[in-house]
């Protein structure tokens, strides 16, 4: 298994459900495989409820998958319990100890490795070194701001180096601005320790602007997995076009040998991207982005456009074309003559309609 | 200025509603611990109940002298020594108590709410009978005829029934089963409040089950656990119908000496200096509770790396 070598984390085939209160089930988990190349940085993406924390959980012993496996360095460990993983996590909470220091709090897990006293001392200084709190060894986390609180939580288990960090939303409670510091610091120790990161978020720019690659979750199941940029160019169903980014959805039918939209007319050849999935026979859907669908004014345009609103340098528009509604945004220098209530004619950038599954 | 009637607390303008409660202590509470006080420094009734209005400290002198007839003095440990078998006793079922909730109240706190408000309320089943009656079930329990001594000699584990009633094991076993409550709840309701992914945080960082509960949950539930081995050493001193049924009186704690004073002995100035020590032991002991509480936290809180390895 030449993939499982190169991979800090393989999980194959991982299922959990849950039982519901009315008495149901509900399938967290369905069938999942990963693999989390050795130093790299994997971000867990989709809406709340979709699995990935599950997953996490499941990773780090918190919870234990109903079936499949999961390999820490070629090793098993779904049968490993939690405080014996080469795991750690950073929780959505932080969970740091309220009746000890920040100190105490960094030190608790490598007591818990019996590790000898000066060794100790020595990892905690660093991990809080790394985390810039170098100085603040002695408060409790009651005495810290949730920024600090959250380096604490991260120096806690960066300092146990382990082979995976976990991270469960780690920024969700922080404020934007300090969200994105903490966005470029996370980054930046992973690069420092080289200690494979697997984060979970439901935010979209998080995901992009952090991981090396991202699986993009939905219902249980891992819909999509690819480097940041090439999900979002080339989002392979439906949900993830809507999920990363804006998309319009259309529906598209085969129409004399060619494809078209219903309310607008024949697609050109060229509209398509080169490596856009056949359509096939019969109904199809494509996404397009919004910045990719052109409008140009005129009186005798044949779409009304219901609003446009400028907001900075760029126009956003919605345009109705037959029964749906197409966003549309671009630059304020291309739009004169763009306002609601008022007409336009819609086309496609070269390359930008993408068949994707429903 | 404009805000003083507005500002401060919801009832803070309201004292008076507060004066019934007062008088109520004040008439019932520290009225008659002010006249066992008095009544522990006058002279004994020579003929019936009461006492004679004569100032003496004779009493205290019985705690620890008894006197011949011929009027010689001699020291002698009796009553000691049963004060000290009561605050051991109190001890004894003060920790026993502790070691049986812990368990209990940490099970109750992590069943769903649903469950646990129906597992507190049968915690508190016991109340429902009057505890003569159920210190009575005990002496049926532990004699030498009782279910426990039939049970094991009818397993052939004995050959002749071990004598448990009328011994300081029946008196505490007695103690505990009267007080186990009163650590339970207290116990419950720090547990309950309790933050368990701090526990998932600690078993995440490597730390076996026995960690978790030394290191997070117990210093967590520790106000409850105070509080416990106060609500239960402090009325487990002053037990009488433990000691008295169960016990047998060969195994006499104090509340049953104090009460042979007044009864039997008609020596009310005994008693009430017997009292008056109960009531010094308690108070010496909450100071302990609270100096120990106060250490414990507060090294908790400036233990730096260097003094905690």
């Amino acid at each position: 298994m030449a993939a499982t070598e190169a991979s800090a984390l393989s999980i194959r085939n991982v299922s959990k459900a849950f039982p519901t209160p009315e008495g149901g089930e509900v399938k967290a988990l369905d069938d999942v495989s990963l693999d989390v190349a050795d130093g790299s940085f994997m971000v867990l993406l989709g809406p709340s409820g979709c699995g990935k924390t599950t997953l996490l959980r499941c990773i780090a012993g918190l919870e234990s998958p109903d079936s499949g496996e999961i390999d820490l360095k070629g090793t098993r460990i779904d049968d490993v319990p939690v405080w014996k993983r080469r795991v750690n996590t950073v929780f959505q909470s932080y969970a740091l100890f309220p009746h000890m220091t920040v100190t105490q709090n960094v030190a608790f897990g490598l007591q818990m490795d019996k590790l000898p006293k000066g060794e100790i001392a020595q990892k905690v200084d660093r991990s809080l070194e790394l985390v810039r709190l170098t100085g603040l060894g002695g408060r409790r986390p009651s005495q810290l701001s949730g920024g600090q609180q959250q380096r604490v939580a991260l120096a806690r288990a960066l300092a146990k180096e382990p082979e995976v960090l976990l991270l469960d939303e780690p920024l969700s409670a922080l404020d934007l601005k300090l969200r994105r510091g903490m966005q470029l610091e996370l980054k930046r120790l992973q690069q420092e320790t080289h200690i494979t990161f697997v984060l979970v978020t439901h935010d979209q720019d998080e995901a992009m602007s952090m991981g090396d690659r991202v699986a993009v979750f939905n219902e249980g199941r891992i819909v999509q997995v690819g480097e940041p940029r090439e999900v979002y160019l080339r989002p392979r169903t439906r949900f993830v076009a809507d999920f990363i980014g804006e998309a319009n959805i259309v529906d598209v039918i085969t129409e004399g040998g060619g494809a078209a939209i219903t309310g607008w007319g024949a697609i050109p050849g060229e509209s398509w991207a080169a490596d856009s999935p056949a359509i096939g026979d019969g109904r199809r859907v494509a996404a397009v982005r919004p910045e990719d669908v052109m409008l140009t004014a005129g009186g005798d345009g044949r779409f009304p456009i219901i609003d446009a609103t400028f907001i900075g340098g760029d126009l956003h528009a919605v345009v109705q074309v037959g029964d749906m509604t197409l966003a549309a945004r671009q630059p304020a220098a291309d739009a004169t003559g763009l306002s609601t209530g008022g007409r336009c004619d819609v086309a496609f950038r070269a390359g930008s309609l993408r068949i994707v599954e429903d | 200025m404009a805000r003083r009637s507005t500002s401060g607390r919801a009832g803070q303008g309201t004292w008076w509603a507060g004066l019934p409660g007062l008088a109520y202590l004040v008439a019932l509470v520290l009225a008659p611990l002010v006249i066992i006080v008095i009544f522990s420094f006058l002279s004994r009734a020579k003929l019936g109940v009461g006492v004679k209005w004569e100032f003496t400290v004779q009493p205290y002198v019985e705690l620890f002298y008894s006197e011949s007839l011929s009027g010689e003095r001699s020291f002698d440990p009796t009553y000691l020594q049963i004060f000290f078998n009561s605050v051991v006793y109190s001890l004894i079922t003060a920790l026993v108590c502790l070691v049986l909730s812990i368990p209990i109240a940490l099970w109750i706190a992590t069943r769903p709410p649903k469950w646990r408000t129906l597992l507190v309320f049968l915690v508190t089943i016991p109340f429902w009978t009057s505890l003569l009656i159920r210190t009575y079930a005990f002496v049926i329990i532990l004699n030498d005829n009782g279910p426990i001594n039939g049970a094991l000699t009818g397993l052939g584990i004995l050959s002749e029934p071990i004598p448990m009633l009328y011994t300081p094991f029946a008196t505490i076993v007695g103690l505990v089963y009267s007080f186990l409550p009163f650590m339970i709840l207290p116990i419950y309701a720090s547990a309950e409040r309790f933050d368990f992914r701090l526990a998932e945080a600690a078993y995440d960082l490597g730390a076996t089950k026995g960690r978790v509960l030394m290191r997070i949950v117990l210093p967590a539930v520790r106000p409850g656990i105070i509080a416990g081995l106060i609500l239960v050493f402090i009325p487990a001193l002053g037990s009488f119908l433990a000691p008295e049924l169960l016990g047998g009186g060969k195994t006499s704690m104090i509340a049953n000496v104090i009460a042979a004073q007044f009864g039997a002995s008609r020596n009310w100035p005994f008693g009430a200096a017997l009292s008056v020590m109960v009531l010094v032991i308690v108070m010496l002991a909450l100071v302990a509770f609270a100096v120990v509480a106060r250490r414990s936290s507060r090294r908790g809180s400036q233990q730096s790396l260097e003094s905690l390895l």
